[in-house]
C-alpha cells in the first residue's frame, strides 16, 4: 500500500505541474481557492470569460478533454492521467465548471452516437471551450422520472420539429449547443417512445428563460420548443433508442472520478479553528469538536473512497462501486455544515451578503445547497441506483412501465 | 500509487475468510454466546496453526514475520465471523505493547506463546467509568508490587497475562503513568467474569493485592506507549468494525431478497432500500478510512494518531448504524435469540466502547487534526 505514482505517472505529473505552473492565470488562484458553494468566484472578471481563455489555452497545447481521443480535440491520456491533472490543476479546476455538463455528458454521446463528420466538426470546439453544449433532459412533468418527458419531436420530411418545454438546463443561457431528448411516439411506452437529438441553441423558436432559484442566483433555466426544426442527421441512434443513448449521457454524469466533491468541511473547520464563542474558542468546545470529528471522517472517508478509485485506474482495473456514494453524502453534508456553521454565529447568523461573517460565505453555502441534493440524480434517486445496482436489491414496480405513454394519469385526485 | 492491499494480501484474506467459514460458524460462537466456553478453544488453535495469531510478530520470535496489512485483513475476517475468541486483546494489544516497549527477554517470553496460542494476553487500562486518561489510572506500583482494582478488562477471565496500567507518580503529568508485565497465573490478582453486552467476548474485574510486577518500558513512558498501542489498536479494530458492518449489511440485504410482504419482497419497498444503501454509505466511508488507518499503521507514518482516530471513529460508527439495522430490516424477527443479527449488535456497542469510547475518540481526531495544522 502506498501513495506513490508509477514512474510514467510521476513524469506525467512533473510535466503537468510545469505547465501549469507557467500557463495557469495566477492572479485569479486565491480566489479560486477560497470559492466555495455557492459563491461567486470572481470580482472583477467575468468568470465566464477567465474560463474560456484557460481552456482555449489548455486546447491548444494539448491539455483539454485529456481522456478523449487526439483527433476530437482531446489527448488520448489514459484514466489515471486524467486524475493526475486534475489534481495538478487544482483551483484552477473551478474554472471548468462551465464546460462540465458539455465534456462530461454531451460530449461521450456526441462519441458514441453522432456520424463521424459531425464528431470531427463539433467535439474540437466543444473540447477547446469556444463552443459550449448544455443539456435538455428534464422537464416540468419529467424529473427524477426522466422517461416521463413531454417535448414532442415529429417527422416532416428530413426534419424533425420540435414543441415543447425543458427545465433545470445548466448554462441554457450561454450555451451554444445542447443535446436533447424528445418524445416521437407517444402510442407506445415511455421509454420506448424516445429519440435523441443535438440542436444549434440559435435555432429559431429556441427560447431560453433563467429560473430564479430559490437561492435567488440563475444557474439553470427554462427552455421552450415553438416550431423548432432539428435536421435528421443531427439524429443521436435510432428512432425510439432515445432511453439507451440518454443511459450513455448519465453513466458519464456519475461517473466522474476523483472530481472533487465539495463537502463544506475544511471551510467549516478552519472557520472554528479561529473563532471565538462567548466561552472561548470554539475549537475547545465539546460541542463544536463532536460536531466537528463527525464530519472529519465524513469528508476524509469520501478523499480515500476516491483514492480507492483512482488506485483502481492507476492499475488499469476498472473502480468499483464506491464512488456512488460521493455526492449522496457530500450533498447532505453541506446542508448540515452550512447550518451549523450559522448556528454558532447565533442571531447574527441571519445576515448574509458582505456585511455577514466571512462576507457571508456559510449563507450563500446553505441557500444552495438544496440544489445539490437534487441535481444531477436527487438523494432518493441516488439511494435506489446504490440499493438496484449494487447491492442487487429489486427495482421498483413502475406501474406505467408497459402502458402507451398517452395512457398514463398526468394528475392525481 | 497503489491505495490497496496486494493480491497477497487479498489471498490472504480469501484464506482467512474460508477458515473461518468453517471454523467458526453461528453455532460455533453460540457456544460461548450461551456460556457453555469462556471462549473457541477449538478455533484458536486453529488460528495459531494458521499463522494468523502471529501474522505480524517478528520471525525471530515466533511469528510469521509478515505485516500489519495482512494483520488488518485477517481483522476484519475476524469481525465478519464475529468469532467469539481472544483475539483483540492479546493480538492488538497485549502484542503490540510488547512490540513497542517490551525488553528482549519480554518478547522472547511472551511473544512466541502468543503466536502459537498458548498465551493470552490483554491490557488492564480502565477503572470503572471514563476514558482513557491518566488521572484515570488509579492502582499503584510500588517496588515491584501492584495494589488496586481494574475493570472492565476484556477478557481477563482467560488470560494469562496482562499489560498493566499503573500510577507511579503524582505530579498530575503524563509521566506518572507506567506500565507493568503481570503473569496473571502467578498469584496476587483475583479475578471475576463481569455480565457484560457481548458474552462472546469476556469481561473481567481484576483485583491486584501486592502483586508482583515487572516494569514494561521505562518508568514515566506509560502513557506514551499506551496512546501508541490505542492507535494502532485502533485501526485493526476498524478492520474488525469494517467486517462486522459488512457482514450486518449482508445479512440485512439477503434478508431483504427473501422476505415476503403485501405480495413482494421486501426489498423492493424504498423504505428498506434507502436503509440498506444507507447501510452501504457509512460501511464504505468507514472502509475508505480504515484503509487510510492501515497506511498509516503499516508505514508508521507521522499520520497515524489522525488516521487512527478517523478510523476508529468512522468504523465504530458504521458498525452500529449497520448492526442496528439489520435487525430492523429483519423486523420481529431480528429481534429473536434465534436470528443471529443481535450478535453484530451486541459486539457492534461492545466494541465501541473498549478503546475508549467515541466522545473519546472525537476529542482525539480534533486534537490531532489542529496539531498537524499547526505544523
Amino acid at each position: 500500500m502506498n501513495f506513490d505514482d508509477t514512474p510514467q505517472e510521476a513524469e506525467f505529473r512533473a510535466t503537468a505541474r510545469a505547465w501549469i505552473d507557467a500557463n495557469a492565470p495566477k492572479q485569479y488562484e486565491e480566489e479560486l481557492r477560497k470559492s466555495s458553494l455557492g459563491r461567486t468566484v470572481l470580482k472583477n472578471a467575468d468568470i465566464l470569460e477567465v474560463a474560456k481563455a484557460w481552456q482555449k489555452r489548455k486546447a491548444d497545447a494539448g491539455w483539454a478533454c485529456l481522456h478523449w481521443p487526439k483527433e476530437y480535440g482531446g489527448r488520448g491520456s489514459s484514466p489515471i492521467e486524467r486524475v493526475i491533472w486534475q489534481q495538478e490543476e487544482g483551483p484552477y479546476g473551478q474554472l471548468s465548471r462551465m464546460f462540465i455538463i458539455g465534456h462530461g455528458m454531451c460530449g461521450p454521446t456526441m462519441m458514441a452516437f453522432a456520424r463521424e463528420e459531425h464528431k470531427r466538426t463539433y467535439l474540437p470546439p466543444l473540447a477547446s471551450g469556444e463552443k459550449v453544449w448544455c443539456q435538455l433532459f428534464s422537464e416540468p412533468a419529467g424529473g427524477s422520472d426522466v422517461a416521463g418527458l413531454r417535448t414532442r419531436a415529429e417527422k416532416d420530411g428530413d426534419e424533425w420539429v420540435i414543441n415543447g418545454q425543458k427545465i433545470w438546463t445548466s448554462g441554457a443561457h450561454y450555451s451554444d449547443y445542447g443535446i436533447l431528448l424528445t418524445r416521437t411516439d407517444p402510442t407506445v411506452p415511455k421509454h420506448k417512445g424516445l429519440t435523441m437529438f443535438f440542436l444549434d441553441m440559435k435555432s429559431p423558436g429556441v427560447e431560453v428563460r433563467p429560473i430564479k432559484q430559490a437561492s435567488g442566483a440563475s444557474d439553470f433555466n427554462e427552455v421552450y420548443f415553438t416550431n423548432v426544426r432539428i435536421p435528421d442527421h443531427q439524429r443521436l441512434g435510432e428512432v425510439g433508442d432515445g432511453w439507451n443513448v440518454s443511459l450513455t449521457t448519465l453513466m458519464n454524469e456519475r461517473s466522474a472520478i476523483g472530481a472533487a466533491v465539495s463537502t463544506g468541511f475544511p471551510e467549516l473547520f478552519e472557520y472554528c479553528s479561529s473563532l471565538m464563542l462567548d466561552d472561548g474558542p470554539a475549537i475547545e468546545d465539546r460541542a463544536v469538536r463532536s460536531k466537528l470529528a463527525n464530519w472529519a471522517v465524513k469528508a476524509s472517508g469520501l478523499k480515500y473512497t476516491s483514492m480507492r478509485a483512482i488506485s483502481a485506474l492507476s492499475k488499469g482495473e476498472r473502480p468499483g462501486p464506491e464512488n456512488s456514494i460521493g455526492k449522496l453524502v457530500a450533498g447532505s453534508m453541506i446542508q448540515d455544515v452550512a447550518a451549523y456553521a450559522l448556528d454558532l454565529q447565533g442571531a447574527s447568523g441571519v445576515v448574509s451578503g458582505e456585511d455577514a461573517e466571512l462576507a457571508g460565505r456559510f449563507q450563500a453555502m446553505l441557500l444552495r445547497a438544496p440544489g445539490t441534493r437534487v441535481e444531477g440524480g436527487t438523494d432518493e434517486i441516488m439511494r435506489n441506483i446504490i440499493a438496484e445496482r449494487v447491492l442487487g436489491l429489486p427495482g421498483d414496480i413502475r406501474v406505467d412501465k408497459d402502458v402507451p405513454f398517452n395512457k398514463i394519469p398526468t394528475k392525481g385526485r | 500509487m497503489n491505495f490497496d492491499f496486494s493480491d497477497d494480501q487479498k489471498q490472504l484474506r480469501d484464506q482467512a475468510r474460508k477458515f473461518l467459514a468453517e471454523k467458526c460458524p453461528p453455532k460455533a460462537v453460540r457456544v460461548v454466546l450461551d456460556g457453555k466456553a469462556p471462549y473457541d478453544k477449538e478455533l484458536w488453535k486453529g488460528l495459531a496453526e494458521m499463522g494468523f495469531l502471529g501474522v505480524a510478530i517478528p520471525e525471530e520470535f515466533g511469528g510469521a514475520g509478515a505485516g500489519h496489512l495482512e494483520l488488518c485483513v485477517i481483522a476484519e475476517e475476524m469481525g465478519r465471523a464475529n468469532a467469539a475468541v481472544p483475539f483483540s486483546s492479546t493480538v492488538y494489544l497485549a502484542a503490540e505493547a510488547l512490540l513497542i516497549a517490551g525488553s528482549d527477554a519480554q518478547k522472547k517470553k511472551w511473544l512466541p506463546a502468543i503466536a502459537s496460542g498458548e498465551a493470552i494476553g490483554t491490557l488492564a487500562l480502565f477503572e470503572g467509568k471514563g476514558n482513557p486518561a491518566p488521572k484515570n489510572v488509579k492502582l499503584t506500583a510500588a517496588n515491584g508490587v501492584l495494589n488496586g482494582v481494574k475493570k472492565p478488562v476484556a477478557d481477563g477471565a482467560i488470560a494469562d497475562f496482562a499489560v498493566v496500567a499503573a500510577r507511579t507518580g503524582s505530579s498530575g503529568r503524563d509521566g506518572d503513568i507506567s506500565l507493568f508485565l503481570v503473569d496473571l497465573k502467578a498469584g496476587g490478582v483475583e479475578v471475576k467474569s463481569l455480565t457484560n453486552l457481548d458474552p462472546t467476548r469476556g469481561q473481567a474485574e481484576i483485583t491486584f493485592t501486592n502483586c508482583k510486577a515487572e516494569p514494561l518500558g521505562a518508568a514515566g513512558e506509560g502513557w506514551s506507549i499506551l496512546t501508541q498501542v490505542l492507535d494502532r489498536a485502533a485501526v485493526l479494530c476498524a478492520f474488525e468494525q469494517v467486517g462486522g458492518a459488512d457482514r450486518a449489511l449482508e445479512m440485512g440485504r439477503d434478508y431483504a431478497l427473501d422476505r415476503i410482504a403485501f405480495g413482494r419482497q421486501i426489498g423492493s419497498f424504498q423504505a428498506i432500500k434507502h436503509m440498506l444503501a444507507d447501510m452501504y454509505v457509512s460501511a464504505t466511508l468507514a472502509r475508505s478510512n480504515s484503509y487510510y488507518g492501515a497506511w498509516a499503521l503499516s508505514t508508521n507514518a507521522a499520520e497515524l494518531p489522525e488516521a487512527a482516530a478517523a478510523a476508529r471513529i468512522s468504523a465504530t460508527q458504521a458498525f452500529q448504524h449497520c448492526a442496528k439495522n439489520n435487525i430492523q430490516v429483519h423486523g420481529g424477527m431480528g429481534f429473536t435469540w434465534e436470528f443471529d443479527c443481535h450478535m453484530y449488535y451486541r459486539r457492534a456497542n461492545a466494541m465501541a466502547l473498549g478503546l475508549g469510547s467515541l466522545s473519546y475518540w472525537e476529542d482525539q481526531l480534533i486534537d490531532r487534526m489542529r496539531k498537524k495544522n499547526a505544523a
